[in-house]
């Protein structure tokens, strides 16, 4: 793949969203590779990590908001503990991420995306996740209803799953406001029922 | 006698669901233990990993208003490492940034200044409560084979585990020695067991807690001590999935550390509700005369 450098493209206002968001130097990035090296989801990624890092240094923001590989990371840090440079690495990660979200981009992976969709609605509607309704929801929406369906009996029968959430809920006023407020403008609307 | 300890207690949504033996048998070792744990009127989830990478004023503002409803205790005691870092993490935010504060407590109409200080139940005992601990230890694990397992979050990021080293913490080592237990030492202490991963794209959970699973057989263990519910589902829940697709025969029991610390202490089977894991644990304690 080649990249057509430029002045603008370095200085550009996407760049400079990923420092600010991130809170991260980038410059200070000499490619050494080891965040890539202990990354326990290498092997599934399309861009190493190191990879990610040095498109955002060199401008190329929208390659990497596009990769599949910021939604492969896992947020497990052991690239930000071992990065001999003391970027954090994984915040970087999350950052494009939430950048990918700002402006309407979806995750590349289906699993992650509605993963993470559905969480929030969850806790959005109830204030608590309930992990059956959760594991439910995800597998319908990935196609995949008897995934994990042989567990459920047993799961059931030890008390580990409640077939409804029966616990008092908390108070949730406010929080629907809290979510649309908080989301407001950053990608929020688009999300149920488009397509993958 | 011990003197009493309060905390506002968070115990997050997996220890209401998926992790009740989580919840139960650490109020078993903090009662004994005299820690009293008051759990905060009307919590509501910390939106955990999914608002974090959503959005950083949500990953704030959810945990900020369950630490507003916190009353009539200082520190804040958590169980849950993921729970743990939004939380500490979203008050150490707060304490910093005077203008992401200032839009919190707009979104909230609230007036939080910050100044609650969150801890993990990991530390606290480690610190505090070791001597009392040890001690109270009525029924040594003697011969108990175990490694201890702290996956990514009972260990980074460092300005959230600020007690514990990076690559090789020992704090729940250290725990499970004081109750007698023979505690290995293994190489993947720390490794990622694939997280959430398990629901959204499960083939990845299955080859991390695979290789977890693989090398604590490999060390000489006998039973995993965990400390965080999504590790423990992806060891203990999918381990018979991990043996068929491997091949092993691997019949490792995915403990807490909290379950193990109670039953040292005396605490019974049932009262640390050790029927609810998946890998039948009672063969192993049996064997051992610990039940």
């Amino acid at each position: 793949m080649r990249y057509l450098l430029s002045k603008e493209a370095l200085r550009s206002e996407l760049a400079e969203r990923v420092a600010e968001e991130s809170g991260q130097e980038l410059a200070r990035c000499y490619q050494c590779g080891k965040c890539s090296s202990g990354c326990p989801l290498a092997e599934e990624m399309d861009l190493l990590p190191h990879q990610v890092i040095r498109l955002v240094q060199l401008g190329q923001v929208e390659e990497a908001l596009r990769s599949e590989a910021i939604w492969l990371c896992a947020s497990c840090e052991t690239c930000s503990v071992r990065c001999p440079k003391g970027i954090d690495v994984r915040g970087v990660m999350d950052a494009l991420r939430r950048i990918a979200y700002e402006r309407g981009l979806k995750p590349r992976e289906p699993g992650v995306r509605w993963f993470e969709e559905l969480f929030l609605q969850e806790v959005r509607r109830r204030g608590r996740l309930w992990e059956l309704g959760l594991a439910a929801l995800l597998n319908v929406r990935l196609w995949r209803p008897f995934r994990d369906i042989s567990l459920a009996p047993k799961l059931l029968m030890k008390g580990k799953l409640a077939l409804r959430q029966d616990e008092e809920l908390p108070d949730r006023k406010g929080l629907e406001e809290l979510f649309e407020r908080a989301l407001k403008g950053k990608g929020e609307g688009e999300g149920e029922g488009e397509g993958d | 006698m011990t003197s009493v300890m309060g905390y506002a207690y968070y115990p997050g949504c997996s220890l209401r669901g998926s992790a009740r033996e989580y919840d139960r048998s650490a109020q078993a070792v903090c009662e004994r233990l005299g820690i009293e744990l008051l759990e905060i009127p009307g919590w509501i989830c910390c939106g955990s990993h999914p608002a974090q990478v959503r959005d950083g004023l949500l990953a704030v503002a959810l945990p900020a208003r369950s630490l507003l409803n916190v009353e009539g205790a200082e520190e804040v005691l958590t169980l849950c490492p993921s729970c743990f870092k939004s939380l500490k993490g979203a008050t150490l935010k707060l304490e910093r940034d005077p203008e992401l504060r200032e839009r919190v407590n707009q979104l909230l109409g609230s007036d939080y200044r910050g100044g609650r200080r969150v801890r993990h139940l990991l530390e606290v005992l480690a610190s505090e409560h070791s001597e009392e601990l040890k001690s109270q230890v009525e029924k040594p694990l003697a011969g108990l084979k175990v490694v201890c397992y702290y996956g990514c979050l009972l260990a980074r990021p460092k300005e959230i585990v600020d007690f514990d080293d990076q690559e090789d913490p020992v704090l729940m080592d250290r725990l499970l020695e004081l109750a007698g237990a023979e505690v290995l030492d293994w190489p993947y202490k720390t490794e990622c067991c694939g997280m959430s991963f398990a629901l959204s794209k499960p083939e990845i959970a299955l080859r991390l807690s695979g290789d977890i699973l693989a090398m604590a057989k490999e060390a000489g263990a006998e039973c995993i001590a965990v400390g965080c519910p999504l590790c423990h589902a992806n060891l203990d829940l999918r381990q018979r999935e991990i043996e068929r697709a491997r091949g092993l025969e691997l019949n490792l029991p995915i403990f807490y550390f909290t379950q193990l610390l109670g039953l040292a202490l005396g605490a019974s089977p049932e009262e640390l509700e050790l029927g609810k894991l998946m890998v039948d644990p009672y063969p192993l304690l049996r064997g051992k005369g610990l039940i």
